[in-house]
């Protein structure tokens, strides 16, 4: 088995006043060739102007198996939506 | 001699520059440089079509960018010689790429004060792609010359082998001195400073020594060229001129 | 392309049929599966064959259109050329990205196509040997891939659909620059018409077994459409993929290379001649004309490569040393 070249995920920015989106990943050894490669391979066609590479290994995800438990709580909290509330139409737009 | 001759020369050293990395495609050592290499070869590519372009309208004899690249034999080619040496491996590749765009790089911001408005056009671009190709080039360059024993040792035959190429980039031919002359095009020598800056620093973090002065090649501004031009010219010309005044 | 990449999926599985019917459910509900998510074994080990298999296709893909960069007859097609066969690369990173969601990595798929374990798509195992080829593998290969391609943006398993998303928005110029090749060919010199009808008839039969076996014939399609990893079955997209070509061939003037070939009012499509399905499993196994080649070819890069990147890492881990010092 060779050595494995470290996997990273790319963020970019498609333009200022946009958050950056994760678009995929790629195998670098280092942080600097992370970001040329991230530029010679998710910029090629003008896709941003912003990067972050991130290790993969670096990332902490939640368990799918709490999905439950961590999101279904909120679906009933249905007073943190607008259309909870009744406004008077003559009182127009709030 | 004539400025168009000079234009013809800098769109040489492109074509032949852009084809060697493009051989490179489908064969890099890892995915992401196959990649990274056919960038930087479009961007070469790329430059060399906008000179042949205008060096065939200067020449006023109708000559295409397709009749200037593929119907002049080795000794009607004018690029340097560095540009033409095969890609051996990574290291010569790279280091090659380094050295080309360390003098470019100056060359081009120098040219964005071109008398010629297309001169002008393609420097704004260049520069720009020159830069890039420093650094990526540069990065590679400094892994290889302080990484493994192994690399170390090819980065080391790689300078030693291409440094006899390098004093031909800051010569000017002929028409180059006009249009040097004429404004359009800088004057070759004075960017040596700024070359040698640029490739200490990197050979400093590569821990790589830039060799004694070498018996220099030169040539290629006078078609004399080293036996790879002339394999690389037939691969490139085979089709083309297997149908003599087709369309493609 | 390439539900080719399905030959010898294992979609055996041996979970409980409550869990399984649990996952249809959301499968059925077009609820997409992420990578961390609970799934059959049979559905994980299908995809990263599947993604691995379409991954290799791209890569070993890049041979025998690289076979022609350095001879494209003119600056404008090098170009064009190059940033082809340079987004074919870039496919195969993509997948393979997504493949490694699934707990494999690049690396040990590497290994397995070099060692010939895992397959890639047969069409590759061709030789390109003339520069109508590249004309011809844009319009056919690429437009065959296309027709596999659209329906997998909608894949059940998240980073494959996402993945396919961006393949199929770069991919959109590839068949585009092939047509235009062959046309200008077509309406070029009588031989360079020759060549184009020389490479057409080529190429015409190995695109249509790029889609796979007649539906009857092929066994693992079944468990693949249920699990929505294959939206459409083989005969299906072929029959599409001819609709669509044949009157693109007739506009050129070209004549597709099957005497058989003819419009069927009533199924509004064309029917076409018998496909050579020995030839079809010959090249599967491996004997393709091209098949040791395209290997040797990889495992050259791979293997010259190797001092590249253990440098790359040696580098890595004196730069971690030095900023540790420096702390």
């Amino acid at each position: 088995m060779t050595a494995t070249t470290p996997l990273w995920e790319v963020f970019i920015r498609p333009r200022n006043g946009l958050a950056h989106k994760h678009v995929g990943s790629l195998h670098a050894a280092d942080e600097v060739m992370a970001l040329q490669s991230a530029r010679d391979v998710y910029t090629r066609r003008g896709e941003g102007n912003s990067i972050w590479v991130v290790p993969s290994a670096a990332i902490t995800a939640s368990d799918p198996d709490q999905t439950a438990e961590n999101f279904e709580p909120t679906a009933d909290k249905i007073y943190r939506h607008p259309t909870f509330y009744d406004t008077p139409e003559d009182v127009g737009h709030m | 001699m004539a400025v168009w001759e000079a234009l013809l020369e800098l769109a040489d050293d492109h074509l032949v520059l852009g084809h060697r990395i493009s051989e490179w495609c489908g064969h890099a050592p890892m995915l992401e440089e196959d990649l990274a290499m056919p960038n930087m070869g479009l961007d070469l590519i790329g430059t060399a079509r906008t000179l042949y372009d205008h060096a065939g309208k200067l020449e006023g004899k109708g000559r295409s960018e397709d009749d200037l690249a593929y119907l002049r034999d080795e000794r009607e080619y004018r690029n340097c010689l560095l540009v033409e040496r095969p890609n051996e491996d990574f290291a010569h590749t790279m280091l090659r790429q380094f050295y080309f765009a360390a003098f470019m790089r100056p060359y081009w911001l120098a040219a964005l004060n071109s008398a010629d408005a297309t001169v002008r056009g393609v420097a704004g671009k260049a520069e720009k792609e020159m830069a890039y190709h420093i650094r990526h080039a540069g990065e590679w360059v400094i892994r290889l010359g302080d990484g493994t024993e192994e690399s170390a040792a090819r980065m080391r035959d790689a300078v030693e082998a291409l440094h006899i190429y390098v004093d031909e980039l800051f010569d000017s031919s002929d028409a180059a001195r006009m249009a040097e002359a004429a404004g359009v095009l800088p004057v070759r020598a004075d960017l040596r400073d700024t070359w040698e800056r640029t490739v200490s620093e990197v050979f400093a973090e590569a821990l790589l020594e830039q060799p004694k002065a070498a018996y220099a090649q030169r040539g290629g501004r006078e078609g004399i060229h080293n036996e790879a031009l002339g394999h690389l010219l037939a691969e490139m010309q085979v089709v083309h001129r297997a149908h003599p005044g087709a369309r493609w | 392309m390439y539900s080719q990449g399905l030959i010898g999926a294992d979609g055996r599985t041996e979970e409980t049929p409550e869990f399984l019917a649990r996952f249809q459910k959301r499968i059925d509900a077009e609820e997409k599966i992420e990578p961390k998510d609970e799934m059959p074994e049979g559905y994980r080990r299908t995809l990263i064959r599947q993604i691995g298999q379409h991954a290799h296709s791209e890569i070993v893909g890049m041979l025998p259109e690289g076979n022609w960069i350095t001879r494209a007859p003119s600056l404008r097609r090098k170009a064009a050329l190059l940033a082809k066969v340079q987004d074919e690369g870039g496919h195969g990173l993509y997948l393979y990205s997504a493949a490694e969601t699934l707990g494999v990595s690049r690396e040990e798929m590497t290994e397995e196509l070099l060692s010939g374990k895992a397959k890639y798509s047969s069409i590759f195992n061709y030789p390109t040997l003339s520069w109508a080829d590249m004309g011809t593998i844009g319009w056919l290969v690429d437009g065959a891939a296309i027709m596999n391609q659209i329906p997998l943006c909608r894949c059940s398993f998240g980073p494959y659909a996402r993945a396919m998303i961006r393949v199929c928005k770069e991919e959109s110029f590839h068949q585009r620059q092939g047509y235009e090749i062959v046309m200008t060919l077509a309406q070029g010199t009588p031989e360079q018409k020759a060549m184009a009808q020389d490479s057409l008839n080529r190429w015409w039969w190995p695109s249509l077994m790029m889609f796979g076996p007649h539906d009857a014939d092929s066994q693992h399609s079944d468990q693949s459409m249920a699990w929505k990893i294959k939206r459409f079955t083989n005969d299906e997209l072929r029959q599409k993929f001819i609709d669509a070509t044949v009157p693109q061939a007739e506009y050129l003037g070209l004549t597709i290379p099957d005497p058989d070939l003819k419009w069927n009012e009533d199924k509004g499509g064309y029917d076409h001649g018998t496909i050579d399905w020995d030839e079809f499993w010959r090249v599967v196994k491996g004997h393709g004309p091209m098949a040791k080649d395209r290997i040797k070819a990889r495992k050259k890069a791979w293997d010259d490569g190797a001092w590249v990147r253990e440098a790359a890492l040696a580098h890595a881990e004196k730069r971690r040393a030095r900023k540790i010092a420096a702390e």
